[in-house]
C-alpha cells in the first residue's frame, strides 16, 4: 500500500516505523530536512522536504497514486488543508488527519465529504483521555481495549498473589467461573509471549491478556489478583488538554484535584470545571503534594507534556504514599524503563494514536486494531465476509482455520453477543472476529485470511 | 461636563413630565373639579420652567459622555421628584406641608411606597391616581436605568449584565443604544402593566383600582388607593395576581425580553439569579409560615399561608403592599422580612435592595475565601451558572456593599440625631434605602409622625438606594467635577 505521512514528529515517525516494517510504500513529508534525513537513514522510507499542504510537494511525494494520506503535522490547519488538496487535486481515497483543537471537533458536519473531506479524524488528546478513563473504570488493569463498540473488552492484567487462579492451570478457570465466556488470549512472561493452552500455569507477574464481555471483567480480575477498590480520590498533574478532558470526564464520580503551573490556564480550568479543585503549582512540589493530602489519594496521573516532569512527579507521588500512579510518557525508551516499576502504568500517547491509525491501514474489513506491548503485538477486530468458497474463514470451525503461528482467536461477536470460543464453533458471515497476534510479522497473513477471494465479486 | 446639552435634555424632560399631569387633571375635572386647580397650576409651572430651560439651549446637541450620564440620572430623579411634589403641596385636600409633599413625591418616583398620607380612601381620585402614576413613571425610568444605563456605567458590578442588554448592538454610542433598549423595555413594561390591570379587573377590582394598582405592582412601588392596601379587597384571587406580577417584575427585564424573543420560558430557568430569587422567596415564605403556625398567630393554617405568601413576596420584592400588619408578627419575623428587603429583587428589575445577584456574588466570594484557606494553592473562580465572573466585578460588588453599609450607618446616625428611636430609625432607613415602603416602630402604619428632618433624610435615602449609591455619591466627590 502506498501511504504518504505528513509530519515526521513523534506520531508520524512512529507510524512510519511501524508501517515500513510491514512492506508498505511509505513517503514522509516534513519541513525539517535534518530530521527527515535521520529518519530516512534508519527506516526504509522515502522522504520529501517541504510544506506539507502545497500541491507540488504532495505530487512530489507521490500523491497521484497514493492509497492513503495521513496528516499528522503540528498544525491542525495544515492537516486539514492537506486533506482538502489531496482530495481535490489527487483524488486520494483515504485521508486521515490529526485535529487537536476541540473547537473544530464540536461540529460533525464540518468534515462531510463535500465540506472538509477527511475520512478519519484523530485527536490524540481524545484518544489518550479515553484510554485513561477506561483504566480508571477498571482499577488494576494495565490496558483496556474495546471491541464491537465496547461489548467485548480485551484487558491486560498483571497476575499477583491473591488471585484465585495464580499458580493453577488455565483449565481450572472453567470450574471457577462456569458460565463466563472468558478467554485468555495470551500471556507474556518476562516479556516473552506464551500461547495459552489448558495446561498453562499462571505465575505471579505474568501479564495476562483476556477477552470478556464488559460485565465479566471484574470477576476475571479477581481470578488474577486481589480485588481492588475503585479510584475515588484522583490527582491529575498537568492541566493541558488531556488533563482538562480527563477531569471533566471523571469529576462527577471522583474527587479530582488538578495541579497546573500556568496561572492563566488555572483560571481557565477553574472556570470550566465544576467540582474539580484546581491547584496552582508544580506537581513535583513536595510541600504542595503533602499539603493536599497526597497520601490519601487513590490515583495520581501525570499528564503534562514533559516526560521528565511526568516521571519525576509520579515517582515523588508514589513515594509520598499515593496508591497508584500513571504517567504519560512519549519517549519509547523511557516507556520500557518505567512500565511496571515504580510507575504502575505508563501510557504512551503514540501507541494509543497508532492503534487508531493502524485500524485504517489494515487490509480486509478491520473494525479496530490495538497495538499492544509497545507495538510488538496486536489485537485485531475483523469482520468475516463471504461464503465457504470465497472466504478462508466463513463456514469453517475455528479448528479448521489455518491461523499463522502466534495468532489466536480471542472472541467471536455475533449479533451483539459475545460468543464463547470453542473449537467446534462455525464462523458465519458478518461475525466480528477478535484475533490476537503476538508477533507482528504474521500480521499480513492474518490480513490475507480476512480478505475475500475474487470469486466473491 | 456639557451643561448646555444636559440643560436641554432636562428642559425637555420637564416639559414631557408636565404632560403626565394631564390625566389626573382630566380625572379631577370629571370628578367635579376638586384638585383641578392644583394640577393645572403644577402643569403650567412645570411646562413653563421646562420651556424656559429648553428654548435657549434647543440647538445645543452634543454627544453626552459617561460623566454626563451620572449627572443626568441623578437630576432626573431629583428634579422630576421636586416638580412632582407640586400638586401635593398645592392641593387643599390633603393639606400637606412642603416636606411631606417632597417625601410623598420622592417615595412615589423612587417606587418606594412609603407614605405620609392617612385617610387615603377619602382623598380626591385625581390625587390618588397621580400617586400611582408617579410610581409607574418612576418604574419606567428604573427599568431603563437598571437594564441599560447601570450595566453600561458598570456601577457596583452591573457590568456583568453589559452583554445582556436587549436591543440592537449595532451602535456603540451611548444614547442611540439606550434609546433602542428603552423602547423595547417600555413595550414589555407597558405590556405587563396592561396584563396586570386586566387580571385585577377580572378578579373584581373597579377599573380605577385595577389600573392604579397595576401601576404600583409592575413598578414594584407599593402605593395603594386604600388605607388598607391590598388587604382592602380581601380576595385570594387579587392577592395571587399581585404575588404573580410582583415576582415577575422582580425579575430582570432583560430576561423577559429574551423569553419573549425566543418564545420559551427556558431563559428564566437557565438564569441563576432568577432561580436564586425564586428560591429565596420560597424559603422565606416557608420559614414565615412555620413560625406563624408555631406561634398560632392566625389560628388558621390556610389564612397563615395566604398572609405569609403575600407579605413575604411583597416585602422581599421591595413592593410594600400589605394585607396585614407584619410589624406585629411574632419572634424574629418582622426583621427577617426587612432583611430580605436588603437582598431585594433581581438586577435589572424595577425592585430595590442590594439585588440578588450581588448577594449571590458576596456569598460565593465568602465560600471562595474559605476554600482558599483550606487550599492555599488552589485557584478558585466565582461562577454564576456556567459563567466565570471576572474579579473586577467581584471587587465592584464588594465596594458596593461596603459603601452601601457605610452610608446606611451614617444615615442611621443622622436619623438617631433627629430623635427617632432605634427601631424606627433602623426600619425606616432600611425600608427607604431598599425602596420597600413599610417600616416598624413609629412608622409601622405611615411616616406622618416623623420629624421633618427625618423625612428629608429618608427622601435622600430613597434616591440613594434607587441610584445604587455609587452613581449618586460620585457626584459628591471633588474628582468628578475636576477637569
Amino acid at each position: 500500500m502506498k501511504i504518504i505521512i505528513l509530519g515526521a514528529g513523534q506520531v508520524g515517525g512512529n507510524l512510519a516505523e511501524q508501517l515500513a516494517n510491514e512492506a508498505n510504500d511509505i513517503t514522509v513529508v516534513d519541513t525539517d530536512a535534518e530530521h527527515l534525513r535521520e529518519l530516512g537513514e534508519r527506516l526504509d522510507i522515502r522522504t520529501v522536504t517541504g510544506h506539507a499542504s502545497f500541491p507540488a510537494i504532495l505530487r512530489q511525494a507521490g500523491a497521484d497514486d497514493a492509497d492513503m494520506l495521513v496528516a499528522v503535522t503540528n498544525s491542525d490547519e495544515i492537516n486539514m488543508i492537506a486533506c482538502q488538496v489531496a482530495h481535490t487535486l489527487f483524488r486520494t481515497p483515504t485521508k486521515i488527519a490529526r485535529v487537536r483543537a476541540t473547537q473544530y471537533l464540536t461540529r460533525a458536519d464540518l468534515f462531510a465529504p463535500d465540506a472538509l473531506p477527511i475520512d478519519v479524524l484523530i485527536s490524540p488528546e481524545q484518544v489518550v483521555t479515553h484510554h485513561i478513563k477506561r483504566l480508571i473504570e477498571h482499577p488494576g488493569t494495565l490496558q483496556v481495549m474495546d471491541f464491537a463498540d465496547g461489548k467485548a473488552q480485551l484487558v491486560c492484567v498483571r497476575a499477583h498473589y491473591g488471585g484465585l487462579l495464580v499458580g493453577q492451570q488455565l483449565r481450572q478457570l472453567r470450574e471457577h467461573l462456569p458460565n463466563a465466556d472468558i478467554r485468555v488470549a495470551a500471556i507474556f512472561r518476562r516479556d516473552r509471549p506464551i500461547i495459552p493452552t489448558g495446561d498453562t500455569v499462571i505465575e505471579v507477574d505474568d501479564e495476562v491478556f483476556f477477552i470478556a464481555a464488559r460485565h465479566r471483567i471484574r470477576e476475571m480480575m479477581s481470578e488474577l489478583r486481589s480485588v481492588e477498590v475503585g479510584y475515588q480520590r484522583v490527582v491529575i498533574a498537568g492541566g493541558g488538554q488531556v488533563g482538562e478532558r480527563l477531569a471533566e470526564a471523571i469529576e462527577s464520580h471522583c474527587q479530582v484535584k488538578i495541579i497546573e503551573m500556568n496561572p492563566a490556564r488555572c483560571r481557565h480550568l477553574s472556570g470550566t470545571l465544576d467540582s474539580t479543585l484546581v491547584l496552582h503549582g508544580s506537581a513535583s512540589d513536595r510541600e504542595l503534594l503533602i499539603e493536599e493530602n497526597i497520601d490519601q489519594a487513590d490515583l495520581f496521573i501525570a499528564v503534562t507534556n514533559d516526560d521528565d516532569a511526568n516521571i519525576m512527579s509520579s515517582l515523588l507521588a508514589k513515594r509520598l504514599g499515593v496508591r497508584k500512579v500513571m504517567a504519560l510518557i512519549n519517549n519509547p525508551a523511557y516507556l520500557d524503563l518505567m512500565q511496571g516499576g515504580a510507575i504502575d502504568i505508563a501510557i504512551s500517547p503514540q501507541l494509543a494514536t497508532l492503534s487508531v491509525l493502524l485500524t485504517h491501514v489494515r487490509r480486509g474489513d478491520v473494525v479496530s486494531v490495538h497495538s499492544l506491548r509497545r507495538g510488538a503485538a496486536e489485537a485485531i477486530e475483523a469482520i468475516a465476509h463471504g461464503d465457504k468458497q470465497s472466504s478462508k474463514v466463513v463456514g469453517r470451525t475455528i479448528n479448521d482455520i489455518r491461523l499463522p503461528p502466534g495468532a489466536t482467536i480471542g472472541a467471536i461477536i455475533r449479533d451483539e453477543e459475545v460468543l464463547l470460543v470453542d473449537d467446534e464453533l462455525v464462523i458465519a458471515s458478518g461475525d466480528h472476529v477478535v484475533l490476537f497476534v503476538v508477533d507482528k510479522k504474521h500480521i499480513p497473513a492474518v490480513e490475507r485470511l480476512f480478505q475475500v477471494g475474487l470469486t466473491f465479486f | 461636563m456639557h451643561f448646555a446639552a444636559l440643560g436641554r435634555i432636562l428642559g425637555m424632560l420637564l416639559m414631557l413630565f408636565s404632560l403626565t399631569q394631564v390625566p389626573p387633571l382630566l380625572i379631577a375635572l370629571y370628578d367635579g373639579g376638586e384638585a383641578s386647580y392644583s394640577f393645572s397650576l403644577a402643569l403650567s409651572i412645570t411646562l413653563l420652567t421646562g420651556l424656559c430651560i429648553w428654548y435657549p439651549l434647543r440647538n445645543r446637541r452634543e454627544e453626552l459622555r459617561v460623566r454626563d450620564g451620572y449627572v443626568l440620572t441623578a437630576s432626573f430623579w431629583f428634579v422630576l421628584a421636586s416638580f412632582g411634589a407640586m400638586p401635593f403641596y398645592l392641593s387643599l385636600r390633603p393639606e400637606m406641608s412642603l416636606v411631606d409633599s417632597i417625601f410623598e413625591a420622592f417615595s412615589g418616583l423612587s417606587t418606594t411606597g412609603a407614605t405620609v398620607l392617612t385617610g387615603i380612601d377619602s382623598l380626591p381620585r385625581a390625587i390618588l391616581y397621580y400617586r400611582q402614576q408617579l410610581q409607574w413613571l418612576g418604574g419606567m425610568g428604573i427599568v431603563v436605568l437598571a437594564v441599560a444605563i447601570m450595566p453600561m456605567l458598570g456601577v457596583g458590578g452591573m457590568q456583568l449584565y453589559r452583554s445582556e442588554i436587549p436591543g440592537p448592538v449595532k451602535d456603540n454610542k451611548l444614547s442611540p443604544r439606550i434609546a433602542d433598549t428603552a423602547k423595547t423595555l417600555w413595550i414589555i413594561y407597558c405590556g405587563l402593566t396592561v396584563l396586570c390591570a386586566l387580571a385585577y379587573a377580572i378578579a373584581g377590582m373597579s377599573w380605577f383600582d385595577a389600573i392604579g394598582h397595576s401601576f404600583s405592582t409592575i413598578a414594584i412601588g407599593g402605593f395603594s388607593t386604600h388605607d388598607a392596601s391590598i388587604g382592602y379587597f380581601d380576595s385570594v384571587a387579587i392577592e395571587l395576581i399581585a404575588v404573580f406580577f410582583m415576582v415577575l417584575s422582580g425579575m430582570n427585564f432583560g430576561l423577559h425580553f429574551l423569553a419573549l424573543r425566543s418564545r420559551s420560558l427556558k431563559a428564566y430557568f437557565k438564569d441563576p439569579e432568577c432561580m436564586a430569587f425564586v428560591k429565596i422567596l420560597g424559603t422565606t415564605v416557608l420559614i414565615t409560615f412555620i413560625v406563624l403556625v408555631l406561634y398560632n398567630h392566625y389560628n388558621n393554617p390556610m389564612l397563615t399561608l395566604r398572609h405569609a405568601l403575600f407579605q413575604v413576596v411583597s416585602v422581599a420584592s421591595t413592593t410594600g403592599f400589605s394585607v396585614t400588619d407584619f410589624s406585629g408578627w411574632p419572634s424574629f419575623l418582622p426583621y427577617l422580612l426587612l432583611y430580605t428587603a436588603f437582598i431585594g429583587a433581581c438586577a435589572g428589575s424595577t425592585g430595590g435592595g442590594m439585588k440578588v445577584m450581588r448577594i449571590m456574588l458576596l456569598f460565593r466570594q465568602g465560600q471562595r475565601e474559605i476554600q482558599r484557606l483550606l487550599h492555599p494553592n488552589g485557584v478558585f473562580m466565582v461562577k454564576l451558572g456556567k459563567r466565570t465572573v471576572p474579579d473586577r466585578v467581584i471587587e465592584a460588588v464588594w465596594g458596593f456593599s461596603a459603601v452601601y453599609l457605610l452610608t446606611f450607618f451614617v444615615l442611621m446616625m443622622a436619623l438617631l440625631a433627629c430623635e427617632l428611636d432605634p427601631i424606627t430609625a433602623f426600619s425606616t432607613l432600611a425600608s427607604c434605602m431598599n425602596n420597600l415602603g413599610p417600616a416598624l416602630g413609629d412608622a409601622s402604619l405611615h411616616y406622618a409622625e416623623l420629624p421633618s428632618s427625618a423625612k428629608l433624610i429618608l427622601s435622600f435615602a430613597m434616591i440613594l438606594g434607587r441610584l445604587e449609591v455609587f452613581s449618586l455619591l460620585i457626584l459628591f466627590t471633588p474628582a468628578f467635577w475636576r477637569y
